[in-house]
């Protein structure tokens, strides 16, 4: 009974991690200005950007100044958010549901928001409309899960799980019947490929428009990050304790709901982010809510960045963001699975 | 500390479970639960920490209704020890004790050096502090219902209640943690367990707390009410009990 063994990762090596972490995505962020067809130095990118803010004597193209603002930045940015607010949703429902196999997914969240734009978009409802109806199906649905999850006997996390299951293809059959009505020659394809997840198109001012509910959702999770624990002990221990988690719980869930809804709102499906990177970061470090949303948040979205980077310039046309990352995720996931160790 | 259970009688689902029990508790008291399985012991916990209100008779802790006691406070008296299980996710240990510390806690805080020297005093006292940094769910059983209970001392409750803490401990952690459990009673803190072994209450308890399926509890010292008659009544078996230099032993007839 003597043994010292560290199997855990101590606050200090944590804070480094997450340090390491920010210096990434702050060098990636700088270096995906570069990527695109049209060339522009990095000087200039850094002079373009920091006129934003500062007037600069002009030494570029007007052209450069369009690739840099009106594209690319709004582009990385979103990429950025998503990322971020994806992981930071499964992270939540992960300890939510003491469930490793959680995610945004589970709980209806995006098969609710994607019905909700589908909807939207038949009924040529416009960007704003088709977020605003994302959201509120987004929400209905997780109400909808919440509700069934809390009135079934036995174990609630079991049958939360399940009633997302169920709500989540209730939700794609309505999404399919959208698609049949759909008229074939515009809708249909902008409903299929808005499903298949993507980032292209993003501008300034929608990234602003979605920023809001973002950082509101982020911003709670992030202060909650070390109550957020509490929701790990079992319903009895945790009224032991003192604490009242049912209105923990309800916040998060809200939280990561919002999050979820409002990535999928501006970018479309993006799967497999919220499920494959929350466990990457578990093994950095460790499983402590208080280390793993801030290491999530910066991983997430170095994640997204990185994969849409690819999306626009692996080939000369654009693949949906949705493709890859499921790509990339699921093989990972498998690969996770088979390990020794395995996490789940 | 003083418990009062007063003619205490519980419904589960429409069957009677418990029936008019009533006992007293002070620090420094260890009282050991026995009875066969769905007699109510669980249940009879369970009211007393207020997770069930809907019985009949009265709680009082220090005289006052617990029912009257809000969570926090209620935290504050009584700590609950539950069954060790597998978490879902891997923990370190001073993080696992900390946890129970979440009352002291602000809502958007996290734990303070003040804290930590408490959760680390916790595990000192339990002689487990080497373990701090190991992973909790890679811990032995035993080393796990130590962590626990060391959790429930961080929480600064006087009264310990603990459901069945050494059903899945082997043969050695069972005495062992037993053996921690009587030293913290005669600490001054208020020990309420429960047990599946007579064993158990006759060598370590101050009071034993016999419920029974049919007919009124019986409670008093273990070497009162601890007679063959007794386990032959709850169990339905027949059972020796043997006079040795270190006190008697219960020996089942096969």
């Amino acid at each position: 009974m003597n043994v010292t063994k560290r199997e855990t990762i101590s606050d200090r090596q944590a804070h480094w991690i997450i340090a390491l972490l920010g210096g990434v995505l702050i060098v990636l962020f700088f270096l995906s200005f570069l990527l695109g067809r049209f060339d522009v130095p990095f000087g200039e990118v850094l002079r373009i950007l920091i006129n934003r803010i500062v007037p600069l004597e002009q030494t570029w193209t007007d052209r450069m100044a369009i690739a840099v603002v009106n594209i690319r930045l709004p582009r990385i940015l979103l990429a950025c958010l998503v990322g971020c607010c994806l992981t930071s949703a499964g992270i939540a429902y992960q300890t939510v549901f003491q469930n490793p196999m959680a995610a945004p997914d589970i709980l209806g969240a995006s098969s609710g928001a994607c019905f909700g734009a589908a909807l939207a978009i038949l009924l040529q409802a416009g960007r704003a409309g088709i977020t605003a109806s994302a959201f509120a199906f987004s929400m209905l649905s997780v109400f909808l899960v919440y509700l069934v999850g809390s009135r079934t006997r036995g174990n609630r996390v079991m049958s939360i799980l399940l009633a997302g299951v169920m709500i989540s293809s209730l939700f794609s059959a309505a999404t399919s019947y959208v698609k049949l009505v759909a008229d074939p020659t515009n809708q249909l394809p902008a409903i299929t490929y808005w499903l298949m997840g993507s980032l292209s198109g993003a501008t300034l001012k929608e990234v602003l428009y979605a920023l809001i509910p973002m950082t509101a959702g982020l911003i709670l999770l992030f202060l909650l990050r070390w109550r957020m624990n509490l929701l790990t002990l079992s319903g009895d221990e945790a009224k032991s304790i003192g604490v009242n988690t049912g209105r923990l719980r309800l916040c998060v869930i809200l939280c990561a709901t919002l999050l979820t809804a409002s990535s999928v709102a501006v970018s479309g499906m993006i799967g497999w982010v919220g499920l494959v990177i929350p466990h990457l970061c578990r093994k950095l470090v460790g499983s402590n809510c208080r280390f793993l949303l801030p290491a999530g948040m910066l991983f997430g979205a170095i994640f997204l960045l990185l994969v849409d980077n690819l999306s626009r310039n692996l080939l000369s046309v654009e693949i949906p963001i949705g493709i890859l990352t499921a790509f990339i995720g699921a093989p990972f996931f498998l690969f996770l699975m088979t390990r020794k160790e395995a996490p789940i | 500390m003083k418990l009062q259970v007063e003619h205490l009688s519980c419904r589960y689902y429409g069957t009677p479970v418990l029936r008019d029990i009533s006992f007293d508790a002070e620090s420094g008291d260890f009282i050991s639960v026995i009875g066969p399985n769905g007699v109510g012991k669980s249940t009879l916990f369970r009211c007393i920490l207020n997770f069930l209100q809907d019985y009949e008779g009265t709680i009082r802790l220090d005289g006052r209704d617990t029912k009257e006691i809000s969570p926090r406070e209620m935290a504050a008296c009584i700590a609950y020890i539950p069954q060790i299980h597998r978490p879902t996710f891997g923990y370190s240990v001073l993080d696992t004790v900390l946890m129970g510390m979440a009352r002291q806690i602000a809502v958007f805080s996290r734990p303070g050096p003040g804290q930590i020297r408490d959760a680390e005093d916790a595990l000192r006292k339990m002689g487990v502090l080497h373990l701090k940094e190991r992973d909790f769910a890679r811990l032995s059983g035993g080393e796990q219902q130590l962590v626990l209970i060391a959790r429930a001392i961080a929480q600064k409750a006087q009264i310990l209640v603990m459901d069945e803490p050494t059903s899945a401990l082997d043969y050695g952690n069972q005495y062992r943690v037993l053996k921690q459990i009587r030293d913290l009673s005669q600490e001054g803190y208020l020990v309420l367990l429960s047990t599946h072994h007579p064993q158990h209450a006759l060598q370590f308890s101050s009071r034993v707390l016999a419920l029974r399926k049919d007919g009124p509890p019986v409670l008093g010292t273990p070497a009162q009410i601890l007679t063959p008659e007794l386990i032959q009544d709850l169990y339905g078996i027949r059972a020796d009990f043997l006079k040795t230099e270190s006190g008697p032993v219960i020996i089942p007839r096969i």
